[in-house]
């Protein structure tokens, strides 16, 4: 207490105290003023020291030793575990040797709709990059904004070169882009809808919203055993609408699409709910006075939802998005247990292959496409908050 | 509302509630299900379709009786803890990030990695662990109090808040195994505290990041005024922050209990007998004859009891009017 309360007396003894005849009141104010100056120390500290230390704790070591096993080989000899430093032949292996075609995938020349897909990436980048030009940014902002978006371009391509190609065929960093994006979309706009619907004055609606929050209640590997359940096409519930269909022989382990498909379906029926509990307690949040005066003054439901409620909703969707997407780039249970990564490698994400790997006790190439998979999500989450986050929110 | 919007609402509510009670009325019909009923093809009506038993239920409450409260009380310990903790940690910090004035100096900050690596370096030369943390610790602090001033560049909160969020960014594959060692060496393997330090510190960004955004939308002149009564930070925080943000801090509590309460890659490491968590129990029923789908599903039915218990208990304090009233008053 007494170092804390040595710089407060000192600070007492400055500008305001020489002034003279110095009445009660002001003097208490100034006692007060001291106070808060001390204690606002002491809660800068304490506030969020505790949290920082936690984190530091659990997140050095893991990451360091990570790093130190990708750049090493794990062998088992008589004498126990034997780990041999190998420089970058695990990076190596997963982006240009033997393990390519199931990180990356098998490329071939892209269709016509790749092409279309590859040039309007090329052209957005282009504009954003002439944007940034324009306006008021940073020599060192502009050389990152285009390191960038030459990353991005060069992940457009491959990506189109192995999904939207005649034979080729996305390795697992593709599948897992697809999975992320597809999914936190999906998820995103259902959540938000089930949300706004649930705010209505509508009979029954902290019944839906309970009913709503059910499927985060499982734990994942219950949600993939039960999904395998649901989409088993001999003994599923589905069976015989899957025989309506004419897709008797249909299963959804030798069609890749299909495959993705299901565990697409598990992740959006998963997740959903958390998007939901998120945006519903922001909505419930804002000011709804304000809304029902934009009502009175003939503001129609649309309006009053693109000027009054997103923008007030916008910062806690920028991070619900910014945490899903950290999370969905780790989706492991479903492909494992619904497919198991299955037909061949059509559905495993970039934590399955490090889970495989893992598994089979090559911890080098194991913790490499763990780094890999870091560096993906980093660069993601960057580029996210740069320009998404920091438009709308200040606390970016 | 009108009419025919009423009835889209609904009709759109309605259609979401079955595709989310489906899938979980189908696990409460395959528990009340003999394995030869759910092996020969779909059935659907209890009694009408197939005789309900209660085989699956007995075997898991009753025969498997300690088996499966161990890891229920585990799991009901670790998830409530480490939420518990995990939001009064996160919330504060992230109080901080929104009302404080951070300024990390990067020439802290790299000479903190720097004396990081000057340990590594000791204990692949061989050193002891602790004479080389302790070590290079001391070098840190000797080094921050001589020479820490000079450095002008510092970081800003957005810089911590993404430090944090980074922090989840790393596959729990990737860590497993250094979380293992480093339990290993405090022999705090298998224990429920290994497992609540863990889910807090995986949770604390999750609960930063939310309750940032959450605090940040509280007016500012409600606190100011309660400086200007001379009320300290952590008393203006008590009782007027929190109070107002408990629409939030409920969304956020749920959130992370839920993570905590259904992790499994983490639990599967961390313990065995003593402190396994019920996410391994389920998962233990996919036995070498294939997966024990009736008893796979009764224990994710107890398993989801308590969740939504607390869901229908704290729902009602994510509802409307908290924050209306505190700004007019």
């Amino acid at each position: 207490m007494a170092s804390s309360d040595s710089p407060a007396r000192f600070e007492s003894r400055g500008p305001t105290v020489p002034q003279a005849g110095l009445e009660a009141t002001s003097r208490s104010l100034i006692r007060r003023r001291v106070g808060t100056w001390t204690s606002d120390r002491v809660a800068r500290l304490v506030f969020i020291w505790p949290a920082i230390s936690v984190v530091l704790f659990l997140s050095i070591f893991p990451l360091v030793v990570s790093l130190y096993l990708s750049l090493s080989r794990l062998q088992l000899t008589s004498s126990g575990i034997k780990i041999d430093f190998r420089g970058l032949v695990n990076y190596q292996s997963l982006l240009t040797g033997t393990e390519q075609s199931h990180f990356l995938g098998v490329f071939r020349t892209p269709s016509p709709l790749g092409w279309a897909i590859f040039t309007g990436v090329g052209l957005l980048a282009a504009w954003g990059l002439v944007s940034s030009v324009r306006g008021r940014t940073s020599p060192l902002g502009l050389v990152l904004r285009a390191a960038g978006a030459l990353f991005l371009l060069a992940i457009t391509w491959l990506f189109v070169e192995s999904v939207f190609a005649p034979g080729g065929r996305p390795g697992a960093l593709f599948v897992t882009i697809v999975y992320v994006f597809a999914g936190m979309g999906l998820q995103y706009l259902l959540g938000l809808g089930l949300a706004l619907l649930v705010t209505q004055r509508l009979a029954g609606r902290r019944l839906f919203r309970i009913v709503f929050l059910l499927p985060m209640t499982i734990t994942p590997v219950g949600i993939a055993y039960m999904f395998r359940m649901l989409t088993d096409t001999g003994k599923g519930p589905f069976v015989p609408v899957f025989d309506a269909l004419g897709l008797q022989d249909f299963t959804w382990v030798n069609d890749p699409w299909g495959a993705r498909i299901a565990v697409m379906i598990g992740d959006v029926w998963q997740w959903t709910p958390f998007m939901f509990i998120v945006l519903l307690a922001a909505l419930e949040a804002q000011d709804h006075e304000i809304v029902e005066a934009a009502h009175v003054d003939g503001a129609s439901g649309w309006q009053a939802f693109r000027y009054i409620t997103l923008p007030a909703i916008l910062p806690v969707t920028t991070t619900i998005l910014l945490i899903r997407m950290i999370e969905a780039f780790k989706i492991i249970d479903l492909p494992n247990i619904l497919t198991n990564g299955g037909p061949g490698t059509a559905t495993e994400s970039l934590t399955l292959e490090a889970f495989f790997d893992w598994r089979t006790l090559n911890l080098g190439r194991s913790a490499a496409v763990a780094y890999l998979l870091l560096i993906v999500v980093t660069i993601a989450a960057v580029a996210y908050v740069n320009l998404v986050r920091r438009r709308v929110t200040t606390n970016a | 509302m009108s009419l025919r919007r009423k009835a889209v609402a609904y009709a759109l509510l309605i259609g979401w509630t079955i595709v989310v009670l489906f899938p979980i009325y189908w696990l409460a019909i395959t528990s009340l299900k003999q394995p030869i009923q759910v092996d020969s093809g779909p059935v659907y009506v209890p009694f009408l379709d197939f005789k309900p038993t209660l085989d699956a239920w007995k075997y898991i409450l009753v025969d498997l009786q300690n088996d499966t409260l161990r890891p229920y009380v585990n799991t009901v310990v670790v998830g409530v803890v480490s939420a518990t903790v995990a939001l009064a940690l996160g919330s504060t910090a992230a109080y901080a990030l929104v009302r404080f004035e951070y300024r990390p100096r990067i020439g802290v900050v790299a000479l903190f990695i720097g004396s990081l690596a000057l340990a590594l370096v000791a204990m692949a030369l061989g050193a002891p662990a602790e004479i080389a943390i302790g070590g290079s610790l001391a070098v840190f602090v000797i080094l921050v109090q001589t020479i820490g001033r000079r450095f002008r560049r510092a970081l800003g909160n957005s810089d911590v808040a993404f430090w944090l969020i980074s922090q989840r960014m790393l596959p729990p594959v990737a860590v497993v195994i250094p979380i293992y060692v480093l339990f290993q060496r405090v022999h705090l393997l298998d224990t429920q505290l290994a497992l609540i330090v863990t889910y807090v510190a995986t949770n604390l960004p999750i609960v930063v990041w939310l309750m940032r955004d959450y605090f940040s939308t509280i007016p500012i002149e409600l606190e100011e005024s309660a400086a200007v009564d001379g009320a300290s930070p952590f008393r203006i925080f008590r009782s007027i922050v929190l109070p107002v943000a408990v629409p939030g801090l409920v969304a956020t509590f749920l959130f992370v209990l839920v993570f905590a309460w259904n992790e499994y890659l983490l639990a599967l490491f961390l313990s065995s007998a003593n402190a396994q968590t019920m996410p391994l129990t389920v998962a233990a029923q996919n036995a070498t004859r294939g997966p024990q789908w009736w008893y796979m599903s009764v224990l994710i039915m107890i398993m989801i009891v308590p969740v939504i218990a607390m869901t229908i208990v704290l729902e009602r304090y994510i509802s409307r009017g908290l924050l209306v009233g505190a700004v007019k008053g």
